[in-house]
């Protein structure tokens, strides 16, 4: 199974409440991915925050404040920093070397997402908690996109949750199972593309970020992806400007679009978007079989 | 359920507050009178007014999740709004109606009585089904009728691709394009007997005017060479 959720906000004023928007759309998809949830929020920088990089440690006492210290000897004051247990994001003032600074001095922590916008926050257990525990209520941005987790393939861990990202300012989640994940893997990895976890979702996330490298815009990568990528998906993609669905040609997953004039909101289930203030009047539709569909933020 | 079988001819059930068991344990209760049941406040739950079992008549006020009215039997369920997944699965008798849209799988494996989606319906509209009517107003996606056994299926708009897939002896009448015809489905002549039983579903359907002219219906049907393996004769198809 597994529960998409996303919603772009069209008017910037609605802004500070998207997360106060997208809770009860993750709470009621608790029930089909009831094992992890996350969920990666786009928000533009203020000019002086040149890149956001959402960390991950096992432990929930992980002395945060320290790698901050650690970080600023070596790699330039932190702009802000935001601890969660064993989340935080770093608003750092380049983001050059991130990834490997931290690969050298924090080998106990990863990183979850890098780019200008993008904030990645996921986790195993039960999404209600989740989303509590990390206060998902009070995000603030222009767009979100989120999943809740029932894993079919590779196991239960906070780094098998979606969202899964690549590159900068890039996520995906997804709803299905990919029948040729090592395949891609495996040419991936022959051209040089990491990989962090045998899931299969990430297959198809580091594919596609792996074309935008090649110089493919996301129309014509996820044009290769339904020649490349064997299998079932409802994909949505958070890219810095754009949110972007897609269901394979079978659509055996499903996804229903909510749009009015403040906002586009995708689920997998109309229930998630019942309690949408002016639902009633919103244009409701399921997206076609191979068909791409994308909005701006 | 208590206090059912004094259920006044009148009942509201507002799913906000009763849940969708309450409503259900209505429908199946097959004593009493038969009580007209407005459903209000549904926000797309899944199994509202399932396992119908008498004849009574629902008005659901609102868009609902899967397999909504699913198993019916006898009773008459309007919903206005949309359908999820399953809408009508294995109906047996009685009418269900959408005023609105419905995901895939519409009346999959339905037995009997009718399902009129009167906006589209999407994949898969009509898998197996086993005796049910079906009548779209709208257009239908891919794999419509798959491996539909018995009944009989009008679209008045277009349907996908791959239509009709290893048919049985289920008849789809469409009145618009057809993307293209599924392995072992095909079109056959329209007699007056088939304009008949179009014209016959469009008005049980009581789509809004004007009805598509029945002068326009394709007749689909199997072309029966998947019926028998013929052993000796193994090919792959298509």
């Amino acid at each position: 199974m597994c529960g998409i959720v996303g919603l772009l906000l069209r008017r910037a004023e609605l802004r500070p409440a998207l997360g106060e928007l997208i809770v009860p759309m993750f709470e009621c998809m608790a029930e089909r991915g009831p094992d992890s949830a996350g969920v990666a929020v786009f928000s533009e920088p203020s000019s002086a925050e040149l890149c956001k990089a959402s960390l991950y440690a096992s432990s929930e006492t992980y002395d945060w404040p320290a790698l901050e210290r650690r970080m600023a000897s070596d790699f330039g004051t932190a702009i802000r920093m935001q601890a969660h247990g064993n989340h935080a994001l770093f608003v750092l003032p380049r983001e050059e070397g991130v990834r490997e600074w931290l690969r050298a001095h924090a080998p106990g922590v990863r990183l979850l997402s890098v780019g200008a916008a993008i904030e990645v926050w996921k986790d195993e257990g039960n999404p209600r908690a989740i989303l509590k525990k990390y206060g998902f209520s009070k995000f603030e941005g222009s767009h979100a996109i989120g999943h809740t987790r029932m894993a079919t393939e590779s196991r239960v861990s906070p780094a098998h949750a979606h969202p899964y990202t690549a590159g900068r300012d890039f996520c995906l989640v997804h709803n299905g199972s990919l029948s040729n994940p090592y395949m891609l893997r495996r040419k991936l990895e022959a051209a040089g593309v990491p990989f962090e976890t045998d899931n299969d979702t990430e297959a198809a996330c580091r594919y596609l970020e792996w074309r935008l490298s090649q110089g493919d815009d996301l129309e014509h990568a996820i044009g290769h992806a339904f020649v490349d990528l064997d299998g079932f998906y409802t994909l949505l993609i958070g890219t810095r400007h754009h949110m972007t669905l897609v269901r394979d040609p079978v659509a055996c997953k499903p996804a229903v679009v909510a749009e009015t004039d403040d906002y586009v909101a995708v689920a997998s289930e109309f229930r998630s978007l019942s309690h949408l203030p002016g639902i009633e009047n919103a244009r409701l539709f399921e997206p076609l079989p191979a068909r791409i569909y994308s909005w701006t933020a | 359920m208590d206090g059912v079988a004094s259920a006044s001819p009148r009942e509201v059930v507002d799913l906000a507050a009763a849940g969708v068991r309450s409503l259900n344990a209505l429908l199946h209760e097959r004593a009493g009178p038969f009580p007209s049941v407005e459903v209000l406040h549904p926000m797309g739950q899944h199994n509202v007014a399932v396992g119908a079992v008498r004849a009574f008549r629902v008005e659901i006020r609102g868009h609902v999740g899967y397999y909504a009215a699913a198993m019916n039997q006898e009773a008459s369920i309007h919903i206005h709004g949309n359908a999820g997944k399953g809408l009508a699965e294995n109906i047996m008798s009685g009418e269900v109606q959408v005023f609105g849209n419905a995901s895939d799988a519409v009346a999959a494996s339905g037995h009997g009585g009718l399902v009129v989606v009167h906006g589209d319906a999407a994949s898969r509209c009509g898998i197996s089904m086993k005796g049910v009517d079906i009548v779209v107003g709208g257009s239908i996606g891919h794999l419509g009728a798959f491996m539909a056994q018995a009944g009989t299926m009008v679209v008045a708009g277009d349907a996908g691709s791959a239509l009709g897939d290893s048919l049985y002896e289920a008849v789809i009448y469409v009145g618009g394009r057809i993307e293209s015809l599924g392995e072992d489905a095909r079109e056959e002549p329209m007699t007056a007997v088939d304009r008949e039983r179009v014209a016959g579903l469009l008005a049980r359907a009581r789509l809004s005017p004007p009805l598509p002219n029945v002068e326009r219906f394709k007749r689909i049907a199997s072309a029966r060479s998947l019926y028998h393996w013929h052993a000796g004769q193994n090919r792959i198809h298509g």
